[in-house]
């Protein structure tokens, strides 16, 4: 697989992460992770993300810029990094800020929309290919689902992976300490479980 | 909470929002109002937080909750949920004029409600500093009723206006507001909007003020607060010369500053931009993509504007610009002043806006630099457009659960859609009118529904006899019941129409975050709808629990045909409470 070898070696001048789901997919906390970890490593940071209605069940997207000096909360059209799809169908609207060196990493999931024809799978994936050969389908929810008893933590499956198979340029230390700071102490030991569920994972070997 | 770290210099991640309540805490705030709306809301729920946790260096306290608090502590700040955005005003207006630092915060569409109470209180003025927040929300993330820009009251009331772009100026800003308020006697209005409000970074925590008791105590002085003629005149008079001294002091505000890149101001190309707000962080983001390095004048202040700075930057000693570019969301309230103020110094400058940058919508890092491609005369493309491919739209919903669902459920059973005009407003229940439910046939502001339901109703009541008479269902959130629905409900119970009125009382204020309002505050014992329903007069009136479908669907058909109004409270709390 390709590694993200030309950001991290450049200091990271800049590096922007979409995370694209559905309301209530938890992104919002996922930001907190990732932005916490940033700064940990000393990068300046700016994330955007939304609140109220938009959050009722509808598209939810967060933004997550780090580098050098970010100034835009905004990622701009064609210029995500990274793209994190915590629903398939997500992927598409995400393909916005996506260009041919964006890395997807996507949870094998879909969530039907009413009155919609709900898209396949493989239907997105081609779509998907259009853009960026650099597409990473995971099972999240099942994996989480099967081994965690849970699937509420494939997003955070999902940013531990990136972490561990050098798709973000942040180090699992940085992400560990991070998720330890921002995950509540009822939830923290589940979480910890999905991290280290992360650090063993076959995939994208 | 991070945000309390009492640890000068730290540098922590802090939404815009939050970054206001870190602001108002190192300044020593004392009094707190708010109605919960998006992007605002997360203000008051910090602060309720904070009130609400016992804390070493700050012990506050929540209405109603004395009870279990030592009588030997300080009160450092006093928060309350308003009943509506005009009451929470002028709660914090009575808290200035006993002399409390005073901090009241509120969406762009509350501002509208307490328009009425803001005007008088820039002619009284303030006597403890008192700062206004107002948050837009361009692009109507979160708002269903318009796509407002709450500039023009700077306008309309005189109101010092600071517009920070992002969360670190949030902070800054706000103990900037209260220093101005203090030494002007004047109410400061920061102006956010979604991006400024909902944007994370890392925000240099300042020294947390821990300020003595605070026993606010008002003072007799009717020169001072009581605005009648003539003296209403005089204090006229008075506001627009604390402004002058103002604009003095916003001539010599860092905030409104010149940047440049990299070192000295190139003023070679003779072009410039100015702008203002999150649009300032999107011209930066352009330039860089552009690789470009031009002059931009940032604004912190948006009333009273700078003029001697912004006539300096149009006619600069290397001589005068040929055009600026004014990068600003919304309405061109900046690009006209500086049209206006280019006539005195620089009559041939091209002052370029809404002709680059649209309108309608908020901005964005590639619209921006879109623009100041065009400006400059560039060839720019945005690069991989080719690859946006059609998605599915997917609509916020009803929660599954949501108990609204079983008064639609009750609707469909009981009439006929078609014949039934359906009245609708703010909150969850305006997700009525997305598929596949369908059941808003006019939508607007807070408490609206029932007011014009009595217009159509009283409109129709001139058809003749023969004619099929109008039939209207219309919805009201319990939280907007008490906003802004009893006076439109006195007024058709008063005015004698008969729409049936469905208050949903759902227990809580649930499309901002579950906030507590009059009727479920945080205690039990709240104010009780039925009974306020009851002593308007209103005589066909039921409180049901939409789970008894059958009941719920006799008493729609039944109270359809009234010759009176009607109201059927439809009881069941909220399912993302209930848990």
């Amino acid at each position: 697989m390709k590694r993200m070898t030309s950001q991290i070696s450049n200091g990271v001048n800049q590096f922007n992460t979409l995370i694209v789901g559905t309301g209530g997919q938890g992104q919002i906390t996922l930001l907190q992770i990732l932005a916490e970890a940033a700064l940990s490593e000393g990068y300046d940071v700016k994330t955007s993300e939304l609140h109220g209605l938009s959050q009722r069940g509808g598209s939810v997207e967060v933004h997550i810029r780090f580098g050098k000096k970010i100034f835009s909360p905004l990622i701009p059209q064609g210029q995500a990094d990274l793209i994190i799809g915590l629903e398939m169908q997500e992927c598409l609207k995400a393909t916005y800020f996506a260009n041919p060196k964006t890395n997807f990493l996507i949870n094998k999931h879909i969530v039907p929309i009413p009155l919609e024809k709900t898209l396949g799978e493989e239907e997105i994936l081609n779509n998907l290919k259009k853009v960026s050969k650099n597409i990473f389908l995971i099972p999240a929810a099942e994996i989480c689902q099967e081994k965690l008893g849970t699937s509420v933590v494939a997003g955070v499956y999902l940013i531990s992976l990136s972490s561990f198979k050098n798709l973000i340029p942040i180090k699992p230390s940085s992400l560990l300490k991070a998720i330890k700071k921002i995950i509540p102490a009822k939830y923290l030991e589940l979480n910890l479980k999905t991290f280290n569920l992360a650090s063993n994972s076959e995939a994208l070997k | 909470m991070e945000l309390l770290l009492n640890k000068s210099g730290k540098k922590v991640i802090l939404l815009g929002n939050e970054a206001i309540v870190r602001g108002a805490l190192e300044e020593g705030v004392n009094f707190v109002s708010t109605y919960p709306g998006t992007p605002a809301s997360e203000i008051g729920d910090t602060f309720f937080k904070i009130a609400k946790t016992e804390l070493p260096f700050m012990e506050a306290k929540v209405k109603k909750r004395t009870k279990s608090s030592s009588p030997s502590k300080i009160q450092n700040f006093y928060f309350e949920y308003s009943t509506n955005e005009k009451v929470a005003l002028e709660a914090g207006i009575g808290a200035s004029f006993s002399g409390l630092k005073t901090l009241v915060a509120m969406k762009n569409f509350g501002l509208n409600v307490a328009l009425d109470t803001l005007f008088p209180f820039l002619y009284t003025g303030t006597k403890g500093p008192t700062v206004i927040i107002v948050a837009d929300d361009p692009s109507c993330h979160s708002s269903a009723q318009s796509e407002e820009n709450s500039r023009f009251v700077a306008l309309a009331t005189h109101i010092p206006v600071l517009e920070p772009s992002d969360p670190q100026e949030c902070k800054d800003f706000t103990k900037l507001a209260f220093q101005i308020s203090e030494k002007f006697k004047i109410p400061v209005m920061i102006r956010t909007t979604t991006r400024v409000a909902h944007q994370k970074m890392p925000v240099k925590l300042g020294e947390l003020k821990k300020t003595p008791s605070v026993k606010g105590d008002f003072v007799k002085d009717p020169k001072r607060f009581v605005t009648l003629p003539p003296r209403v005149l005089e204090m006229k008079s008075e506001l627009l010369g604390k402004i002058k001294k103002i604009q003095e002091f916003s001539e010599k505000s860092k905030i409104n500053q010149i940047y440049r890149l990299p070192k000295s101001i190139d003023w070679s190309s003779r072009m410039g931009i100015i702008t203002s707000g999150v649009s300032y962080l999107y011209v930066r983001e352009a330039l860089k993509e552009l690789n470009l390095d031009l002059p931009v004048l940032k604004l912190g202040f948006f009333y009273p504007l700078p003029e001697r700075r912004i006539k300096n930057f149009i006619n600069p000693p290397a001589g005068g610009l040929k055009k600026v570019l004014v990068v600003e969301e919304l309405e061109p309230h900046l690009e006209k002043e500086i049209e206006r103020l280019a006539k005195d110094v620089n009559c041939k400058l091209k002052v370029i806006g809404k002709e680059l940058v649209p309108e309608v919508g908020e901005l964005k890092p590639e619209i921006v630099t879109l623009a100041i491609a065009k400006f400059t005369n560039q060839k720019y493309q945005i690069p991989y457009t080719k690859y946006q491919i059609p998605f599915p739209k997917r609509f916020p919903q009803l929660c599954p659960g949501c108990p609204y669902w079983l008064v639609i459920s009750a609707i469909k059973k009981a009439v006929d859609l078609k014949k039934v005009i359906f009245g609708g407003e703010i909150g969850c229940y305006m997700l009525f009118g997305n598929s596949p439910i369908n059941l808003q046939d006019y939508l607007s502001c807070m408490g609206s529904s029932v007011g014009i339901a009595h217009g159509i109703m009283k409109a129709s009541s001139f058809a003749k006899a023969t004619e099929d008479k109008r039939k209207i269902i219309t919805f009201v959130g319990d939280s907007s019941f008490f906003h802004a629905g009893i006076p439109a409900l006195i007024n058709t119970v008063f005015n004698k129409s008969n729409p049936l009125i469905i208050i949903l009382e759902n227990r809580t204020t649930a499309m901002t975050g579950h906030q507590p309002h009059p009727g479920a505050p945080i205690i039990p014992d709240g104010i009780k709808i039925e009974e306020i329903v009851r002593a308007c007069g209103v005589k066909n009136l039921k409180a049901i629990d939409p789970i008894n479908q059958k009941e719920f669907v006799a008493t729609i058909k039944e109270f359809l045909n009234k010759k009176e109004t009607s109201v059927i409270i439809a009881q069941r709390p909220c399912i993302q409470i209930k848990k």
